[in-house]
């Protein structure tokens, strides 16, 4: 019999939706309250379930091989749990104030129903150890990121960007698909470790495996958002609704580190020569061009954007470390830097947007720079929230981001590719200019806009905490560092 | 290296940072008067948890004191591991006095957001400390960066009227440098699987590496002192910082690049660090005669107290690269008169800009008809700092001139020069601002010092004299420090082949 307990998370959080879609559906625009109360409740439930299994540290296939419960993915689970959890609290008052929860715009509990299946898709992508599943989990999200984007009907820039997230979602998704195709011919399989055998045998035809991975490693470049595939990003950052912004900023990079993880390390490490290069040239060019083009933007939310094809840049380059002269332990290190990079830049966007949910009301959104001038007198506590979450972006020690580059750093310094280390901190380098920027506006300008800041207690406090994780996971960093690096060294003996 | 279970150094380093955010906690425009308070009683504490190191400082033992070390992050080896010897304590001593010097200074004088102002100088002072403490090389470049943050803020929002392109310069210019360090930190990391300053210190090392890691390290160092060409951030930050600000920019901050040298480059890469000797002390000479040259012109008081202090500095890093015991402990001694020196300057200007909202020479004349007291103590100060015998700044530059003699005559003679520059712009300045007829009716309105500002002034009198007339006790804890520091870049760290 067919054990199904590593699926429980997602069975749960499937049957949890679809009743959530169905109570929604008898609630009146003013007991929206509870849809949201109900979702937040879903995620600790499955939060509680993926954290017995994280604990148990153990590697747990289903469903044929092709769904597996492993501690790396517990982790990233666990953290995109937090990110979707933290968005819905920032996003409540934003979207009621846009006609997004209803009143009077025909709209109902879709947000929350369509975030949790956007969840759902991540934890189908995370958990997938066959392409198609994989594949399966990706559209599950992007399908349902994509309706959530166009939310705002009424809303010029947000359909906007709904029509241009589809159509090269959908492209990247059709480059993937492609690969995959190719991948299956050339190993005659669809399950991951298979392909893994296969392709590392002699009788694998290698000039399909490489059209297969250039093809692949487009798609998955697509979905970071890495130059030269970053088009989308900015404009769809920009266009959506804040809230949603953050639902496909923050979680959805977590999933993407592990499509990257499986598909590169665990399905095609034989091919690693190739994607290692490949990558190279994506993480470089991401990093000059996002740092370089978020220096010229004046809303907050466009240089986000581009500092988060940056971040991408400059994870892939702890990626792209774990392939050298195959000692296990240095390339177990280089991943779990990668996935350390991941989960701090997850921490840090969801409280830099929170910032932005936080600061906007009712007709009037706060994504322009100027917007936050003079924070620290308006509110002192908040700025120095902020202040902190822009040094940990810019990756200045204390902060929890300094920690995340010098881990990269010592991935890409392990392979000896001393020169690739100098650019990428040189890239860093542009970067705090512009984080440097945000600071200013905050503390030397004076304020032009002097209204109180009328907020629930629910989002002082997450957001206190998110600013306080930043700095205190910056003086206690070895916990998460020990828990990527450990989950990753037992992913990678199962 | 001698064990010992004290807690001091923690002390030192995070009680003026609990203070600090104790008084952004309580502190808001309404209260500046609590905040004031609690903020001197901070800098005091601080201050006095750093006495028991002078009294407890074995002058005579080898290795690092008061040492303290647990395990901070084990997954890349990282130690929060401290510890003192004769360079750094007199270092750490400096720092927490001129925090409370700095709080007397902005007692009255800072009026927005006071709370805010001590704060960040409180903490700035522990990462300071922490710099100077820091035997874990990632433990020190965590304090060496944290530093930017407070010191930002402070040229930001308290500064003139350039001050959002000074702080902008002073940031960018700074992590620049610092940047490439962390890759050698990093490097260095990757070769000895230990973050330990102790452990790189004794690390084998090609000469192709030490080259580049000390070209890292100088990146970092270098702009910091500020050496000759990277010191343009210093006249802009030093102009547009609050006084605080340019206090302890010139009296400590300076002085982590020094500092550096001595923990990091010279025991690291003792090879590439005679090798490129002449590179440093030709950039030192330039940095000591044509800044000199450049202070003699500035119209701008601020400035051109600034443009001294880099022709100072230029002094220190002139007798750490030569090698000789007379020469470094020259340099050590200097960097440390600096801090009082530079200090009372900045004090001085601050004054008189209180009062005049003017830092142009030109707009003085005759200060000395108004303010008799003020103008003994800047004449003291000024002759302090073109190293008048008797001040302290005559000490470490008569002795890094007689260890440039040892090593060169000519490097000697050129380095001497810089004690008639210094005599000439100092003195220039005083005859233009303090003497002669007062010079407008803005200058015949000016009252004397009030009793704060005669007490801030009066302890940094107190050590100029004491450090020019008894040197001995500040010479004597270095004195092991070094001879086992040059003992150590004598030996060669190439690996035999």
């Amino acid at each position: 019999m067919t054990n199904y307990t590593p699926a429980y998370p997602e069975t749960f959080l499937l049957l949890a939706t679809c009743a959530i879609l169905l109570i929604d559906m008898f609630l009146s625009d003013a007991k929206r309250a509870v849809t949201h109360y109900l979702s937040l409740a879903a995620l600790v439930v499955c939060f509680v379930l993926t954290l017995g299994d994280f604990n148990a540290g153990q590697t747990y296939y289903t469903f044929n091989n092709m769904f597996l419960s492993d501690p790396m993915s517990n982790l990233l689970k666990l953290f995109s749990y937090l990110a979707v959890g933290m968005t819905l609290i920032y996003s409540r008052k934003y979207n009621g104030e846009r006609g997004m929860l209803g009143a009077g715009t025909g709209l109902g509990g879709e947000f929350y129903v369509l975030a949790l299946f956007s969840m759902l898709g991540q934890m189908v992508m995370i958990s997938g150890n066959n392409v198609l599943v994989i594949y399966l989990g990706l559209e599950l999200m992007s399908l349902a990121l994509y309706a959530l984007v166009a939310l705002r009907r009424d809303h010029v820039a947000s359909i906007e960007a709904a029509m241009k997230y589809f159509v090269l979602g959908a492209l990247a998704s059709g480059f993937l698909l492609y690969g995959i195709s190719m991948l299956y011919g050339a190993t005659g399989t669809l399950d991951l470790s298979e392909i893994a055998r296969i392709s590392s045998s002699v009788t694998a035809n290698k000039n399909i495996l490489i059209f297969a991975l250039v093809f692949i490693v487009s798609g998955l470049a697509f979905k970071l958002g890495a130059v030269p595939f970053h088009m989308w990003v900015p404009d769809v950052y920009q266009g959506s609704p804040t809230g949603v912004t953050l639902l496909l900023g923050a979680a959805p990079k977590l999933a993407a580190f592990a499509i990257c993880f499986r598909l590169l390390v665990e399905g095609l490490f034989t091919q690693a020569i190739d994607w290692q290069q490949m990558l190279m040239v994506l993480a470089v060019l991401s990093m000059a061009i996002g740092n370089i083009a978020a220096l010229a933007q004046t809303n907050l939310k466009r240089m986000l954007a581009y500092s988060t094809i940056s971040h991408m840049g400059f994870m892939l380059l702890g990626l792209l470390s774990g392939v050298s002269g195959g000692h296990v332990y240095l390339a177990a290190s280089a991943y779990a830097s990668s996935m350390f990079y991941v989960i701090t830049y997850v921490l840090t966007t969801l409280g830099t947007f929170g910032m932005i949910l936080l600061l906007s009301r009712k007709g009037f959104e706060a994504e322009q720079i100027d917007d936050l001038k003079g924070l620290a007198k308006r509110s002192p506590w908040f700025a120095l929230v902020m202040l902190m979450l822009m040094f940990s972006l810019a990756g200045i020690p204390p902060f929890m981001g300094f920690y995340a580059k010098l881990s990269v750093l010592q991935a890409v310094l392990g392979t000896g590719k001393v020169w690739l280390a100098v650019l990428a901190v040189l890239f860093s380098l542009i970067g705090a200019y512009y984080y440097l920027r945000v600071i200013k506006v905050m503390y030397f300008d004076e304020p032009t806009d002097t209204s109180t800041i009328e907020v629930g207690a629910e989002v002082r406090l997450v957001l206190s905490l998110n600013g306080i994780a930043v700095i205190g996971l910056g003086l206690m960093p070895d916990t998460l560092m020990h828990a990527c690096l450990d989950a990753i060294s037992k992913t990678l003996a199962s | 290296m001698m064990q010992s279970s004290s807690i001091l150094l923690s002390l030192a380093i995070w009680l003026p940072v609990a203070f600090g955010i104790l008084v952004i906690a309580v502190g808001n425009d309404d209260n500046p008067g609590l905040v004031r308070l609690i903020s001197l009683v901070g800098s005091i504490a601080s201050f006095l948890v750093t006495l028991p190191l002078i009294s407890g400082f074995d002058n005579a033992a080898h290795g690092m004191q008061f040492v303290e070390s647990g395990s901070w992050i084990e997954r890349f080896n990282v130690n929060y591991l401290l510890g003192i010897d004769g360079i750094s304590l007199w270092l750490v001593i400096l720092t927490a006095l001129i925090t409370i010097i700095v709080m007397i200074a902005g007692w009255v004088v800072i009026e927005k957001r006071v709370a805010q102002y001590m704060g960040a100088f409180l903490i700035l002072s522990g990462l300071m400390i922490g710099v100077f403490c820091a035997l874990d090389g990632l433990l020190f470049y965590v304090f060496f960066e944290a530093t930017l943050i407070p010191m930002y803020i402070i040229i930001g929002v308290w500064g003139g009227a350039n001050r959002v392109y000074a702080s902008f310069k002073f940031f960018l210019y700074t992590l620049l440098g610092s940047l490439l360090t962390l890759v050698a930190i990093i490097y260095l990391y990757t070769q000895s699987h230990s973050f330990s300053i102790l452990d790189w210190q004794k690390l084998p090392l090609t000469l192709h590496e030490q080259i580049l890691l000390f070209l890292a390290f100088l990146m970092a160092f270098a702009v910091k002192v500020p050496m000759w060409p990277v010191h343009t951030w210093l006249p802009d930050a030093h102009v547009e910082a609050p006084t605080g600000g340019s206090v302890v920019l010139a009296a400590i901050m300076l002085k982590l690049g020094a500092y550096g040298f001595l923990r990091f480059s010279l025991p690291i890469t003792p090879d590439a660090s005679h090798y490129l000797s002449g590179f440093i002390i030709t950039l030192s000479l330039i940095a000591v005669i044509y800044i000199g040259l450049v202070a003699l012109v500035q119209t701008d008081m601020k400035k051109l107290v600034a443009y001294s202090s880099i022709a100072h500095m230029g002094f220190v890093t002139l007798g750490f690269f030569m090698f000789n015991d007379m020469s470094v402990q020259g340099g050590l001694v200097q960097m440390i008169s600096h801090g009082f020196v530079s200090a009372a300057m900045f004090l001085c200007i601050g004054v008189l800009y209180d009062r005049m909202h003017s830092r142009q020479i030109a707009d003085y004349g005759g200060v000395v008809n108004t303010m008799p007291k003020f103008a003994a103590f800047f004449l003291v100060f000024s002759m302090a700092n073109c190293g008048l015998p008797a001040t302290s700044g005559f000490v470490g530059e008569f002795m890094v001139i007689i260890g440039a003699v040892k090593f060169n005559f000519w490097i000697g003679l050129l380095a001497a020069t810089a004690l008639i520059f210094g005599a000439a712009y100092s003195l220039w300045m005083v005859k233009r601002v303090i003497f002669g007829v007062v010079g407008n009716k803005h200058v015949a309105e000016l009252k004397d010092l009030s009793s704060r500002e005669f007490v801030m002034l009066a302890i940094l009198a107190i050590f100029v004299f004491a450090m020019g007339l008894y040197p001995e006790p500040f010479t004597a804890a270095m004195q092991t420090s070094v001879t086992d520091l040059l003992q150590q870049v004598s030996i060669s760290k190439i690996p035999a082949l």
